[in-house]
């Protein structure tokens, strides 16, 4: 950066080279999320919810918003999304640095553990949802079959539950465990690459120093992974918020138990509510960005100190 | 980064001599008991799968559910072949296309943002990356509006843009730490000092080194692009759309016939997977470079 400001002949093509990037961003990220954010201000409901007398694109103001935010389905729809990305959060970070604990020092086979606890990523969310759907069948009688009936078969039979019927405020978190399991490998890689990243003189000094391997984790390691840690919240924080295609494999659409944000904006969009169904998407947008911006900003500062 | 991905323990931790008390030794044994029970529990799904699409229909909703199939019935495998082969080619008409477009932008933007920068470079590069943290709903009902007025078809075409366009960021991400962390600076200005202007230095300096970088794009690109369920289902149909609005279809009819359902989640995975298994090395590559740190 001190370096002086080199003619615009040196760095002016590396611009033009971009330009076709820049214009595309610029417009499909920038400039689409502008104009959804004006339509979510217009009237561009279905006929049947229209304000009698009004043109289909007039600017109604906030009017969508206080409509979602003052309907007690979305209000249900936001609870259950905290509910869905608290469990998901808390349990990909939980496994993932377990596994990653568990294979740091170097095992027998690391390869093939490291290889089947991340297969689930490879996979498409909907394609897993599919078998999910099976898997948490809400059965538990006689005729329980997934995971309920596999739980009879091993003598856990007390763990038999309704899974995502069982609560309409709580069920959704079984939702989570399908994103655990895909996710949790993603996180292990990373805390993995975080541990062996760090320099094997570091664990030798605190061991001559006659630290136990408690204190050498809590007070050495740990420590050095907090910008890993960093990353993988901001990961499944932000996949978290944007859940869709496992619900809508597992549950379906308009299913109470399961409602979230996006399922309910897809649901909008098929009823030509979209300046609804865009004012949904805008508030996620925010809550996104409240996750992200901080960090990339954060980032762009870091990477400039060095 | 991009290539090595996870490196291996250090050989000092590896042959650490700790004493075998037997409080060690069961410590050892739990590790690998844990080791193995997680490995099975996360591989359920894949058994409940494979085991499943070769039972017969019948067979499928019989009083156990996790046993093997008493003899292999291809009843689902045939079915779910019919009804997904046509959109199986759709699909790489999307996908690999995209992964190679995206992938060639995100290699001239990663090389200008690291290695050829203007005033300003930091802060494009920024804005670019938070459209890959968007979600994709706050541009889908613009989306539906713009694209029939640019004359692409629905489906396939439409698709096509919408990954081309949304695939630039992390491929940009992904070509800049490794341009940063494997083309030093001075042979760009060596390349300078011998008049090699923007193009040249690209296209001979830095495009015989950017294989590997490649490799991680492609197969990033092809992987969120095959498995992408968003697009596809506001953007097309079962008719023009992907092999995933195939399988959604499979799976949502009134009863569902498991052999067939899963048979097809077999067929769709199966191309990412075997990627996964060939080239996964690479793929590990794509994941970590997807949490933006290099």
């Amino acid at each position: 950066m001190k370096r002086k400001i080199r003619s615009v002949r040196t760095w002016g093509p590396g611009l033009l080279l971009v330009s076709p990037s820049i214009l595309l961003i610029g417009f499909f990220v920038y400039g689409l999320i502008g104009w959804s954010a004006n339509i979510s201000t217009t009237n561009q409901n279905s006929r049947f919810e229209r304000t009698a007398g009004t043109a289909a694109d007039a600017h109604i103001g906030l009017a969508n918003y206080t409509n979602l935010f003052s309907s007690p389905d979305f209000i249900q729809s936001l609870k259950h999304l905290g509910i869905l990305a608290v469990f998901y959060i808390v349990g990909a970070l939980f496994f993932g640095m377990l596994w990653a604990l568990l294979l740091e020092k170097g095992v027998r086979a690391e390869g093939l553990f490291r290889a089947v606890y991340l297969f689930p990523m490879a996979v498409s969310m909907f394609a897993s949802g599919v078998v999910w759907n099976w898997l948490l069948n809400s059965d538990t009688g006689a005729g329980a079959s997934g995971l309920n009936q596999l739980f009879e078969m091993v003598g856990l039979g007390f763990l038999k539950n309704h899974w995502w019927v069982s609560s309409p405020t709580w069920g959704i978190a079984a939702i989570a465990i399908p994103a655990v399991w895909q996710l949790s490998g993603y996180i292990m890689a990373l805390f993995l690459a975080g541990f062996r990243g760090i320099p094997a003189d570091l664990r030798e000094a605190a061991r001559i120093d006659g630290a136990s391997e408690f204190q050498l984790y809590r007070h050495v390691l740990f420590p050095q992974l907090s910008p890993i840690a960093l990353s993988a919240l901001i990961i499944l924080g932000h996949m978290s918020l944007k859940m869709f295609d496992i619900i809508m494999a597992i549950s379906g659409e308009k299913n109470v138990y399961t409602s979230v944000p996006m399922v309910t904006m897809w649901t909008l969009t098929g009823q030509q509510d979209f300046a609804r169904a865009a004012a949904v998407a805008i508030i996620l947008l925010v809550f996104v960005g409240f996750l992200v911006v901080p960090y990339l900003v954060h980032n762009a500062r870091q990477e400039k100190n060095t | 980064m991009t290539t090595d991905v996870i490196p291996a323990a250090a050989p000092s931790e590896l042959h650490r001599k700790v004493k075998k008390t037997p409080r060690s030794q069961v410590a050892r044994t739990v590790k690998y008991l844990l080791l193995i029970f997680f490995l099975l529990v996360v591989l359920i799904p894949a058994y409940v799968l494979v085991v499943t699409s070769f039972k017969s229909f019948g067979e499928a909703l019989g009083p156990n559910r996790w046993a093997l199939p008493s003899g292999l019935s291809f009843e689902g495998w045939s079915a779910a072949w019919s009804e997904l082969s046509p959109a199986l080619f759709r699909t790489m008409l999307i996908a690999i296309p995209a992964a190679v477009i995206s992938s060639m932008l995100g290699a001239m933007n990663g090389f200008v943002l690291s290695r050829w920068r203007f005033p300003g470079a930091n802060v494009v590069f920024t804005l670019m990356l938070f459209g890959m943290f968007i979600p994709y709903q706050a541009v889908m009902v613009p989306l539906l509006e713009f694209l029939p007025m640019t004359g692409l078809g629905r489906g396939v075409p439409q698709l096509l843009a919408v990954h081309v366009v949304y695939g630039i960021p992390i491929c940009t991400l992904i070509f800049r730490n490794y341009y940063q962390t494997t083309v030093p600076m001075e042979l760009i200005e060596a390349g300078r000092v011998d008049g090699a202007g923007l193009l040249r230095t690209f296209r001979s300096l830095i495009l015989p080194l950017s294989l590997p970088g490649f490799v991680v794009t492609m197969i990033w690109q092809f992987t969120s692009v095959w498995n992408d369920y968003l697009f596809a289902v506001f953007l097309s149909s079962r008719d023009n759309g992907p092999v995933i609005l195939g399988l959604a279809n499979l799976a949502g009819s009134q009863i569902v016939p498991y052999p067939e359902v899963f048979a097809g989640a077999l067929i769709v995975t199966a191309p990412t997977l075997l990627v996964y298994i060939v080239l996964g090395r690479w793929f590990v590559g794509g994941l970590m470079a997807g949490a933006v740190k290099s």
